[in-house]
């Protein structure tokens, strides 16, 4: 792989949004995903093997996160990076000259306003090269079912942090799975378990942004 | 104005109250409501909640404003209502407290981040005074921060809480246990991190909220005990994690459960105990009850 490349996945990895950036420390003064994406393109560089590069970055940090080696911090700071990489390529997404692995729709569940955690796999998700479409928090089940019209071949992730709005985000799957049994719903949050989780009839939960993203990858493969 | 560090110099063991969050759910309170607001729209309700915590024994209660920095209430459109709904928050607690129980001023994150630029530390800092004024208005004796989990807000709010009003403040993170490693809250911080910096920001008492139940708090609190022996330790613990059963939330830990452990976590060196989510009056007496004994 080419070093300029190389280097723009370790800029992803290592949350280096910019030679700005005072993040990390050790990179201080040093060019950072913007620039060095900008340079790549410059340099008539494919934007699918940058793609790559970040993909490959964002994997690596997420790995890492798993295996609590890192937080939430270094992973948001990771994701800052990659925003700042997805910026130059967005003309190549809206060309069809680079795809995405597929659609993933996510929110927070009625009643419940926290957007951190669910942030955090949007952006970790995306990261991976899956087109995220984030309805936010507040989300009534009728809005991920009008969503889910405009876009049938997606997968569902749903929120919660709260341990009073687990109920709701019961109600959202099963009423997802009554209208779309196809449709995959993963769900995710600090109150959660896996047992919970298939007590609501979801296909799956995650524990973290990660295991969002494995989920997503093992449907990807018809897994 | 009671001093909660006197209180407990004699090594005696208070008391807190259990879940307000959850008993409001039961009492009506919709997913996507503001909490906060009940305040002013349903006085007698969140009365009722402080009042039973009084009646089972608790030495103290805190007051229904664990949203109610002006950040949180701007979802609701209520920003400008943020002084009036901690004050009346604090008054209702005074009210059922009387003057002879403790009253905390329960202040919550954010959900804003200052290193992703969401806000910046003035924004931060203005809002908890706020909030901090209000609560003193209102009568509470100290202030109580809760749930934290990034040291920058929790530094924030601790220095803005002691500014504002220079009443005893507590501060609390929550932890998790990682798997085969050691407790850190959602931003990666220790409690032996936390200790340092919410000490160094002024907070007169410090602890740990909500979590994985009571189990896990004593080995919190030892991990605290470790690095700081004399700074008072409060414990609000849930009833254990909850599990979505049959249509309904359901919390594992009983009153009986937690009463059985608080022995322990008192030799472990916690000063002030109390439940979070999903503990109930009857929780509270239980652990009330037990502590009777010794």
């Amino acid at each position: 792989m080419n070093e300029l490349i190389q280097q723009i996945g370790v800029c992803v990895e290592k949350g280096k949004v910019n030679k700005n950036s005072p993040y990390p420390n050790d990179m201080k003064g040093q060019d950072g995903a913007d620039e060095l994406t900008k340079q790549a393109l410059d340099a008539s560089l494919g934007p699918n093997e940058i793609l790559q590069a970040c993909n490959d970055g964002m994997h690596r940090i997420g790995e890492r996160f798993g295996r609590n080696e890192v937080f939430v911090p270094e992973l948001l700071m990771a994701a800052k990076a990659m925003n700042a990489v997805m910026a130059h390529l967005k003309p190549f997404f809206q060309s069809g000259s680079v795809k995405t692995k597929g659609k993933f729709l996510l929110g927070t569940v009625a009643g419940d306003l926290h957007d951190i955690g669910k942030n955090l796999v949007a952006m970790v998700v995306e990261g991976n090269g899956w087109e995220v479409i984030d309805l936010g928090v507040d989300v009534k089940p009728a809005k991920f079912i009008e969503k889910i019209k405009d876009n049938p071949e997606c997968t569902v992730g749903l929120s919660a942090l709260l341990t009073t709005t687990m109920a709701n985000m019961a109600k959202t799957v099963q009423e997802i799975k009554s209208q779309f049994p196809a449709t995959r719903v993963i769900v995710g949050g600090a109150p959660l378990t896996s047992k919970s989780a298939e007590q609501m009839g979801a296909d799956g939960y995650a524990p973290d942004p990660q295991g969002a993203v494995e989920f997503l990858n093992r449907l990807a493969v018809g897994g | 104005m009671k001093s909660l560090l006197s209180a407990i110099s004699n090594g005696k063991v208070l008391v807190s109250d259990g879940a307000w969050g959850t008993f409001l759910h039961q009492r009506g309170l919709q997913p996507g409501e503001c909490p906060e607001l009940w305040n002013v729209t349903h006085r007698n309700d969140v009365f009722a909640i402080a009042k039973s915590y009084i009646d089972a024994g608790a030495d103290m209660v805190l007051t229904n404003s664990f949203g109610g920095s002006p950040i949180k209430l701007e979802h609701y459109g209520l920003k400008e209502r943020a002084f009036e709904l901690n004050e009346t928050a604090a008054a209702i607690s005074r009210e059922a407290a009387g003057e002879n129980h403790f009253v905390l001023g329960s202040i919550g994150p954010t959900g804003v981040m200052l290193m992703m630029d969401d806000v910046t530390e003035q924004e931060l800092y203005d809002g908890f005074c706020i909030q901090a004024e209000a609560l003193k208005k209102g009568g509470v004796d100290a202030i109580c921060i809760e749930t934290m989990s990034a040291i920058d807000e929790a530094s924030v709010a601790v220095r803005a809480a002691k500014e504002a009003t220079g009443l005893e403040v507590v501060c609390t993170f929550t932890f998790e246990k990682k798997v085969g490693q050691r407790f850190r809250t959602m931003m990666g911080i220790t409690p032996a991190e936390m200790v340092e910096a919410i000490k160094n920001a002024g907070a007169d008492v410090i602890g740990a909220n909500c979590g994985n139940g009571f189990e896990q708090m004593i080995d919190i609190v030892k991990d605290i005990r470790t690095i700081d022996k004399s700074t008072p330790i409060l414990v609000h613990a849930n009833a254990g994690l909850p599990v979505y059963k049959n249509g309904e939330t359901i919390f594992p830990e009983t009153p009986d459960m937690m009463a059985s452990r608080v022995n322990e976590l008192v030799s472990s060196g916690a000063n002030i105990i109390g439940g979070c989510c999903g503990t109930t009056p009857a929780h509270i007496k239980a652990l009330v009850c037990e502590l009777k004994k010794y």
